[in-house]
């Protein structure tokens, strides 16, 4: 951090949820953290050696922090690496990404955790942050250490895509979790209702003859884990919530005063069911795409502040498993370098407020994870990204920095291009 | 060769119809004048059907490939006899058997074939959209003889030409669609091309067999069977599969039968003279009594398996006509 240059970026637009701030603004970043704020587009008196960045009255945002990402490391290399992963995020104006814990082996103890600490340091690309398994292996049976784990740096516990059925563990998980006030993301799905479900049962589905579940199994096991959050007093994260149903649970359980904060997935402000359309396996995700109701009702939640954070669900998929019959493929798709773009369309289509869609993707998730990062402010690190707010992106899934390209806007129009990308005060990507 | 011979080869050559599309996945390609003409085509194959002499040279030189994933007796036979008497050299392929369980993909499997140059390709498999995905992968023409709960168009094409030499115009039916509609792609694929053709098709099954949004196909639902089958023309079974059982769709056998099977004291309650279908194979006393199945004045079973072969030989003569054009 200390080798890196003084750094001046001038002329910018800044955006940061932190203050409220929307407007002109300059910056100065030595030693890897902002030194200096200014609501004005130029700096005076800058010193010589000082590298300087016009900004020619781009977006400057804090860098995004995305809660819900997944590569192939270890176990599944060929899909994503860290390194690969490391790449699309800068690419995308992502600075700091969460993986989940089902990789293989999974990170379900401290040296699991201490080795994807340790492989992300030696990369020197984006900030990871390991999320550890609630349960051994992932399997919802026995916990998983999750004291020596956040002492080891896991930043909140969850067995990622897998709901943990037995309500007796998970009570146990949550209200244990209590002694070191951890952060237990769940997947409200009810796992009978959905096994071997790969879409939601409606009327497109039904013609289609693809096995599918009721979008209900959502509310069904929320309204199960927000009782428990109730019943532990856990701090409790929904992961991806997808339906209007569960929307209702999350906020009368907030009105309650649980302890409870849900994220949506990009997927799922973006896309639909009948995007699944003749079989179109970059829409098979998981959980499945909803119907438009249910869309409408996650974009007036992020808009209300009801979905405090908005994620990418990054989750690569290479061609060998996603060129299958759609039942048979896997789900997922990849998202980082398309995130901050595909959610920029809400300011453009005059739908959420900039700001609150920039804080979705930096302030919230740093203040869950009680980071410094995810803000504009003197001390703070120097994360951050340029962004020309206006510019046309068409998205080429061949170009993306990802190893696999199973991404669901390939070939769509999207509005705000990363320019640059600072970790750390570092350049991590500039086009 | 005689008189009616010749005819009947005329009647092909003057019924000769260009496939609207390269593939038939679903019956959803077709608009109602293609499906008549289908029909037609098929009309006149089964005169072909019935004489000694069954071969013509229609599709003489052509390569068919049966590339069923999954097993069939019936739709393989048909397909593979269909392809025989037009003309075409047929191969029958069960990878099921062979390198699919060595880890080759579906897709590989099919650019497999496609390098020996097939004209067509007929492909069952037990996932939805599969026959959708191969199309998308190969430059021959492909038929979907089934995949997974989605489409078996062809079946709906034979059921077509058996309800209409046996009742006349399709237009101004009722067909009452009966079982697991769920499961079924027979019933999918009969609910498009009956309502294309001018039926009205009620569906008609337990609420836990019958798909969500079955009401928006525009058939009306049924879960008690004799308010479903009162006043219609034409009764079609759909076959349960017994491993139903285990998923908890139906409690058992008997219970199934006693509320949703077909006997004659069912079948009163359609219109008189109503006739009885099934796709096959059946499952005697489990949805359908022998006594109806085995009546030839009621039942149209038979009939079904002989138009099998007439409808696919006009899908197969259309889509080459096609393939001549190209």
């Amino acid at each position: 951090m200390s080798n890196a240059r003084s750094i001046a970026i001038t002329g910018a637009r800044i955006v940061d949820p932190a203050s409220g701030y929307d407007g002109p603004g300059s910056i100065i970043v030595a030693e890897g953290v902002i030194a200096e704020v200014a609501h004005t587009g130029a700096i005076a008196s800058l010193s010589a050696d000082i590298e300087l960045i016009d900004a020619a009255g781009a977006m400057l945002i804090p860098g995004l922090i995305d809660l819900r990402v997944k590569t192939g490391e270890p176990g599944s290399e060929p899909k994503e690496t860290l390194k690969s992963a490391s790449r699309a995020a800068a690419a995308g104006g992502v600075t700091s990404i969460v993986l989940q814990p089902d990789t293989d082996p999974a990170i379900d103890d401290p040296a699991m955790v201490d080795f994807i600490l340790r492989r992300a340091r030696d990369i020197e690309g984006v900030h990871v942050y390991p999320a550890g398994a609630c349960t051994r292996r992932c399997e919802g049976e026995r916990m998983a250490e999750i004291g020596l784990m956040r002492e080891a740096g896991a930043v909140y516990f969850t067995d990622a895509d897998r709901s943990i059925g037995n309500s007796k563990v998970l009570r146990r998980v949550m209200s244990y979790a209590r002694a070191f006030d951890a952060l237990i993301a769940h997947r409200p799905a009810d796992p009978y209702l959905t096994a071997g479900a790969c879409a939601t049962e409606g009327e497109l589905t039904g013609r289609l003859g693809l096995p599918a579940s009721p979008a209900i199994a959502e509310r069904i096991m929320l309204e199960r884990d927000l009782a428990l959050a109730e019943l532990t007093g856990a701090r409790l994260l929904v992961d991806q919530i997808t339906t209007a149903d569960a929307l209702e649970s999350l906020a009368r359980a907030k009105a309650r005063g649980v302890k409870v904060t849900a994220s949506a997935s990009i997927n799922h402000l973006r896309f639909n069911e009948v995007d699944i359309g003749d079989y179109r396996t970059f829409y098979r995700l998981d959980p499945p795409l909803r119907a438009e109701a249910d869309r409408q009702a996650l974009i007036d939640a992020v808009a209300s502040g009801l979905i405090e954070v908005v994620v990418s669900a990054h989750a690569p998929a290479p061609a060998e498993d996603k060129r299958l019959p759609f039942s048979e493929s896997t789900p997922g798709a990849v998202g980082l370098e398309t995130l901050l773009p595909a959610l920029l369309a809400f300011h453009h289509e005059d739908r959420i407020p900039l700001m609150d869609l920039i804080r979705a993707v930096t302030l919230a998730p740093a203040d869950l994870l009680g980071l410094a990062a995810g803000r504009i402010a003197k001390g703070a690190p120097a994360d951050l990204v340029l962004c020309d707010l206006g510019a046309p992106v068409r998205v080429n899934a061949d170009t993306l920095q990802s190893k696999s390209k199973n991404s669901p806007f390939d070939g769509r129009m999207l509005q705000g291009r990363v320019l640059r990308t600072l970790v750390d005060g570092r350049t991590a990507f500039s086009v | 060769m005689d008189s009616a011979a010749t005819d009947i080869e005329d009647l092909i050559a003057e019924r000769a119809f260009r496939f609207p599309s390269r593939h038939f996945l679903s019956v959803a390609s077709l608009h109602r004048p293609d499906a008549e003409a289908l029909l037609s085509l098929a009309d006149a194959f089964v005169g072909l059907n019935r004489r000694n002499e069954k071969k013509i040279a229609t599709l003489r030189g052509r390569t068919l490939v049966n590339l069923f994933f999954e097993a069939s007796t019936r739709t393989q036979s048909s397909f593979e006899l269909a392809g025989k008497r037009l003309g075409a050299d047929t191969v029958n392929m069960s990878p099921r058997t062979s390198s699919m369980t060595k880890g080759e993909t579906l897709i590989d499997t099919a650019m497999t074939l496609n390098a020996m140059k097939p004209d067509i390709l007929i492909v069952r498999h037990s996932a939805s959209g599969a026959a959708d995905l191969l199309a998308q992968k190969v430059s021959c023409s492909v038929v979907n003889a089934g995949d997974g709960g989605h489409e078996h168009p062809t079946q709906a094409l034979l059921d077509a030409l058996t309800l209409r030499r046996s009742l006349g115009d399709i237009a101004g039916l009722t067909v009452a669609i009966c079982g697991d509609v769920l499961h079924s792609r027979v019933a999918r694929s009969n609910v498009g091309l009956l309502q294309l053709l001018g039926a009205s098709v009620r569906l008609v099954g337990p609420p836990t067999l019958m798909p969500v949004g079955a009401a928006d196909w525009g058939a009306e639902v049924f879960h008690d069977m004799k308010a479903g089958l009162k006043g219609v023309d034409v009764v079609m079974m759909l076959r349960l599969q017994l491993e139903r059982m285990d998923g908890a769709f139906v409690p058992s056998t008997r219970e199934y039968f006693r509320y949703w099977g077909l006997d004659a004291e069912r079948l009163a309650y359609a219109k008189p003279g109503a006739k009885v279908m099934h796709p096959g194979p059946m499952n005697r006393g489990v949805e359908i009594d022998s006594g109806v199945a085995d009546d030839p004045t009621i039942s149209l079973i038979q009939d079904q398996v002989e138009m099998g072969v007439a409808a696919r030989m006009a899908v197969l003569a259309s889509l080459a006509a096609r393939l001549d054009n190209a």
